[in-house]
């Protein structure tokens, strides 16, 4: 009567939570992070078994594959700051001041109140109610793509993810100035095994992303998926020390930053006039149009999360800044 | 909701029992944790559990294809949430540079 799969997907649910349990609690913080990037993958698993796809590789590339790295990167730079960096039991690095007891009851009581609501909202919800899947698939033919999650985003709710490139594009601005002036952590010296696997894979890679923006038109994939497995170009790339950002490349990185956005408001303003409104595309040229701006996103994206990784602001250091 | 008889395990109530889970740790841990590494990291706990919930609400059953509106909006989330991620690391190495500057 029981469907087999359920005993894996409740295996799958208890290692998500357990695993998410064990990454807030345990000591090392190094630790701490690989459990979260093992929770995130898994969180994606969860989410194929859910029938999503694309959710699930946004996360495993972007939530689970950059978040990582960006996470692993600071914790080296605070270990470098706070001068435990070669120590093996470098544990936490905020020193922690005792917190009053209420505080602690308050907090808690707080927690329950908010979980206890979710799962009343959650338990208590129709299982099955209607949602926008008979609006999209009844527009699908006009939205000039055939993977509905693409038509979604690119298409019938385009304004949405305009703004989402608009908040990468001030994040990367945002780190860049808080960053500015900020001496960095020397990077770890990587070893030869490190060069190779970094010339192996990087066409691969690229091979990887370039499918997953081209195949978004009409099966899970997409410019978000595609842009984090190419800015994972850019990581090894800067990791390996192939490419080493120079002060001349400012100028380029900020046209890379602002490309897509600039492509998607340019393209709705565009085809906006003569009765239509912005992001209205005319059916003939619609699938065109979402692939320019699909691509020129890809490369904004893949870019922006590179330059996230690297963080500070490629710049001429002052000799004593470079020793320091 | 029938309270008497023992509901049916289904792919969505087991995911959306644990997306529940996950947010309600990712919450405590944002509270109860002093060091902001770890405050950031149970934030990212938050986001995924309701993305959980999301992709939950979409799911259809095994013939019917689940609703794309809720997966476009988990992916904004993503995407937005690694943004927030990287400003708040970047912040935190800040804070930690300029408290070891002035403690030395």
């Amino acid at each position: 009567m029981t469907d087999p799969v359920i005993i894996f997907d409740l295996l799958l649910a208890a290692a998500v939570v357990a695993l998410a349990v064990a990454s807030l609690s345990v000591r090392d913080l190094f630790v701490a992070i690989v459990l979260f990037i093992t929770f995130g993958l898994l969180s994606a698993l969860s989410w194929v078994r859910l029938a999503a796809p694309d959710v699930a590789l946004a996360e495993a590339a972007i939530g689970t594959g950059v978040t990582g790295a960006l996470l692993l990167k600071t914790l080296r730079h605070l270990r470098y700051v706070s001068g435990t960096l070669d120590r093996a039991e470098a544990l936490s690095v905020t020193p922690a001041a005792p917190v009053p007891a209420p505080v602690i009851w308050a907090n808690a009581a707080f927690c329950g109140l908010v979980t206890l609501g979710l799962a009343v909202a959650f338990l208590g919800a129709p299982r099955s109610g209607p949602g926008f899947d008979a609006l999209v698939a009844e527009a699908m033919p006009a939205s000039g793509v055939d993977h509905p999650v693409t038509a979604v985003l690119l298409n019938f709710r385009a304004y949405d993810t305009l703004m989402e490139v608009v908040v990468l594009l001030a994040a990367v601005i945002a780190v860049w100035q808080i960053e500015r002036g900020l001496s960095d952590a020397p990077a770890p010296v990587l070893g030869a095994v490190w060069e190779g696997f970094a010339r192996l894979t990087l066409p691969a890679i690229v091979v990887v992303g370039t499918y997953l923006l081209w195949k978004g038109a009409e099966a899970p994939g997409g410019a978000f998926q595609g842009g984090a497995v190419l800015a994972a170009v850019g990581l090894l790339l800067l990791l390996s020390r192939l490419y080493v950002p120079q002060p001349s490349h400012r100028g380029v990185a900020r046209w890379a930053f602002v490309l897509g956005t600039g492509a998607f408001a340019g393209v709705a303003l565009l085809v906006a006039g003569g009765g239509r409104v912005a992001f209205e595309y005319p059916p003939e040229h619609a699938k065109t149009l979402i692939l320019l701006i699909e691509g020129l996103v890809t490369i904004s994206i893949a870019v922006t999360l590179a330059a996230l990784f690297h963080g500070r602001e490629p710049v001429a250091l002052r000799s004593d800044r470079g020793r320091a | 909701m029938m309270f008497g008889t023992m509901p049916q395990l289904t792919p969505d109530l087991i995911y959306g029992v644990a997306g529940i889970a996950v947010f309600a740790i990712g919450l405590v841990g944002a509270l109860c944790t002093q060091d902001r590494l770890r405050r950031v990291l149970a934030l990212k706990l938050c986001s995924v559990g309701a993305g959980f919930l999301l992709v939950v609400a979409a799911w259809r059953g095994p013939p019917a294809a689940p609703d794309p509106v809720p997966h476009a909006l988990v992916i904004t989330g993503i995407v937005v949430m690694v943004s927030a991620t990287a400003v708040a690391l970047a912040l935190i190495r800040r804070l930690q540079t300029l408290e070891t500057e002035d403690d030395t």
